[in-house]
């Protein structure tokens, strides 16, 4: 199978949807002579021109309303935002407009948006650039949130979300965006809401999702070889629709859990994923569930204090050692 | 508007003939002035009868209407003579104050009372209220909650439009509070550098909640289209006539050059921002009086059209009484239909748990 980038393995999800549909729309900041602030969208403006392929102003308010608005007239806008952490800026378009126009209007407007682009810390530019909101998206019944963690799973996955009839978060990653992965040539979609194992062990769950699974497989590897620990490691690919099914087996096989995420603890991801597993799985549990987040601080600027703020694989390991204990 | 024709009440034909005159007004047959004429009517029965039921007990002595309730009174003439231009292409989208724009683009009065009042049989099934009223099928887009947040959307049903290669435009509508949300002003911006056949309405009837004009807004409100380029223009919004013959130009404009624009409606509400609001802090009972008195756009156009020998002052009442029964009639409806039920709650959530024959998705979507 062909290796290619995770930025190329989006780009070509894009251009195959522009492809089968001529309602498929690309806007965003710099997506088109520009070629993408992340080279995303390399070479979609030559290919598809400037009506399907639109440079916006920074205006995300607009923008992001804007293709919300015409999404209700059945074009089927994917967004760009530069970085999720702009999402604060059209937080009224996203959560307000987007999220509840279909049950304000009793079922009546379909709001099929993707609004797609980076979230994530790790590359030394603040707090303000450094944000990872599917904890405050999906909390928002009428939205479903994507965070793929491989070039194979973003590509499948983001077809999916841009033939979805309800609005899709999409939420990538800048320092995985030069990832390789193998991915067909063939087309291929992933369901939303499918998690997937990625590693299968014994001893310990990793209930995980984006650059953190990257980071478990990275530790499971080291607890394999250094301490004889088999880890089980699942990519949740989706936090709204989430696939509990998967989480659960999951658990019942292993009995211990240990959650990683790249969010502040409070009110994360894992903070559902640890209620969730209590209530269904109480009498599988061995130990309490252990969870390993960003340290509950804004993103640190200092890179090499930054690494040690997100999770990491000496981190995750130290977590997963504990619970073991 | 009284039920008879009062000496308190100095009935003239609009100020300025001349709009009369206008082509898209002198086309117009007697049947359709009479129309335009019974739709403002409608409205303000309407209005009328809500603050009746707001204000009033059901007959278990609980409230017929929760949350707020913004009236339209006063300003009809602004959504009876816009939507009346509207053609197979053209889409509207309002904020709050959205009941006037609903009844003007044909929405049956009882689904809108039964939404007022929460029950199953609204035109949101319930779940929008008075803010939230849709009718995608007349090509009305709601009904917004949030000052300016349905400005981008607006921009968005143009470009929708446009880039389905449809002749026709969006009236985005907004009241005078909205122009300083910076969403307005991003929508603004795309609508000019993509010449998008989107017209900004801003209905101005003086005041932003309790805040007049001239304590919230700098400048002139239309004039800021100039900033971005844009065409503008102001008219008179007692007067239906001046009303579609402002917009029919720029409407037009919209339609043939794709172009979009501002345009200020001068109006007036006789009721507080909401109808819980107390409306004596911020303007004078007098002021109030005196609109009614003498601005009044239901009267204005019966004046006009009494002096056009269009139809005759019974005629008017018996559209007036006829839009009273309406009313009653869909209050009537709305008491007596059923509330949603506590499993309706979590439907209309997805389009996919709606349809679920047709989900690809797997996994849950629901958290309780």
């Amino acid at each position: 199978m062909p290796l290619i980038e995770y930025r190329e393995a989006i780009r070509n999800a894009l251009a195959e949807e522009l492809t089968r549909d001529p309602n498929v729309v690309v806007m965003g900041e710099e997506v088109g002579q520009f070629q993408g602030a992340y080279k995303v969208t390399k070479g979609l403006l030559e290919k598809f021109g400037p009506t399907r392929i639109a440079d916006t102003p920074i205006s995300e308010a607009g923008f992001i309303g804007m293709g919300i608005g015409a999404s209700m007239l059945g074009v089927r806008p994917v967004m760009e935002l530069m970085f999720w952490s702009f999402y604060s800026v059209a937080f009224d378009q996203i959560l307000n407009n987007a999220a509840n126009v279909r049950y304000m209007s009793g079922g009546q407007i379909n709001c099929p948006i993707v609004i797609r682009g980076p979230a994530n810390g790790g590359t030394n530019v603040g707090a303000t650039h450094s944000h990872t909101p599917e904890n405050i998206l999906a909390a928002h019944p009428g939205v479903k949130v994507v965070v793929p963690s491989t070039a194979y799973d973003a590509k499948g996955l983001l077809k999916s979300a841009i033939r979805d009839n309800d609005p899709v978060f999409f939420l990538e990653n800048t320092i995985l965006y030069g990832e390789k992965g193998e991915v067909p040539d063939e087309e291929y979609v992933i369901p939303l809401g499918k998690a997937d194992v990625k590693r299968e062990g014994r001893d310990l769950t990793i209930v995980t999702y984006g650059r953190p699974v990257i980071q478990s497989l990275a530790a499971a590897e080291l607890l394999a070889k250094e301490h004889d620990i088999s880890v089980e490691v699942v990519d949740l690919r989706t936090i709204r629709p989430l696939d509990i099914d998967t989480v659960l087996a999951s658990v019942r096989k292993t009995h211990r859990v240990l959650v990683v995420e790249e969010q502040k603890p409070f009110c994360g991801v894992g903070a559902q994923l640890t209620y969730m597993i209590q209530a269904e799985a109480f009498d599988d549990l061995d130990a309490p569930i252990a969870r390993l987040c960003t340290i509950d601080a804004p993103a640190i600027y200092s890179p090499p204090v930054e690494a040690e703020q997100l999770p990491n694989p000496q981190r995750i390991l130290k977590a997963a050692l504990a619970l073991l204990d | 508007m009284s039920k008879k024709p009062s000496a308190t009440i100095e009935q003239k034909p609009a100020a300025n003939a001349a709009h009369g005159q206008a082509p898209v007004n002198a086309s117009l047959s007697k049947g359709q002035k009479i129309e335009l004429f019974r739709q403002m009517v409608r409205i303000r029965r309407f209005e009328e009868r809500s603050h009746r039921a707001y204000t009033g007990k059901n007959a278990n002595g609980g409230s017929n209407i929760g949350g707020f309730l913004h009236l339209y009174n006063g300003q009809e003439a602004i959504a009876v003579g816009c939507c009346s231009l509207m053609g197979a292409h053209d889409h509207v989208i309002t904020a709050y104050r959205d009941h006037g724009h609903a009844i003007a683009v044909g929405m049956d009065t009882k689904a809108l009372m039964a939404e007022l009042y929460g029950k199953v049989t609204g035109c949101s099934k319930g779940k929008g209220g008075s803010m939230h009223f849709f009718a995608p099928a007349r090509n009305y887009w709601g009904g917004h909650g949030i000052v300016g947040g349905q400005i981008p959307l607006g921009v968005g049903l143009a470009y929708g439009v446009k880039y389905k290669g449809n002749k026709g435009s969006a009236m985005a509508f907004m009241g005078d509070g909205a122009v300083n949300q910076g969403a307005v002003h991003e929508a603004y911006n795309l609508a000019a550098l993509w010449n998008l056949p989107c017209i900004f309405v801003i209905e101005n009837n003086g005041y932003s909640m309790g805040t007049s004009q001239a304590r919230s807004s700098a400048g002139e409100l239309a004039k800021r289209a100039e900033g971005y380029g844009m065409a503008w223009g102001m008219c008179d919004g007692h007067d239906v006539y001046e009303v579609r013959a402002t917009m029919d130009k720029f409407i037009r404009r919209a339609h043939e050059e794709s172009k979009p624009a501002v345009v200020e409606i001068r109006t007036y509400r006789y009721r507080g921002h909401s109808v819980a609001d107390p409306d004596n802090t911020y303007r004078t009972k007098t002021e109030i009086e005196d609109y009614r008195r003498t601005k009044d756009p239901i009267q204005v156009f019966q004046a006009t059209l009494l002096a056009e020998d269009v139809f005759t002052a019974e005629a008017a009442e018996q559209i007036d009484e006829a839009a009273r029964a309406e009313a009653e009639a869909a209050a009537e409806f709305a008491d007596a239909s059923p509330y949603p039920t506590v499993e309706d709650i979590q439907k209309d959530v997805y389009w996919e748990s709606d349809n679920p024959t047709e989900r690809k998705s797997e996994g849950r979507l629901f958290f309780n």
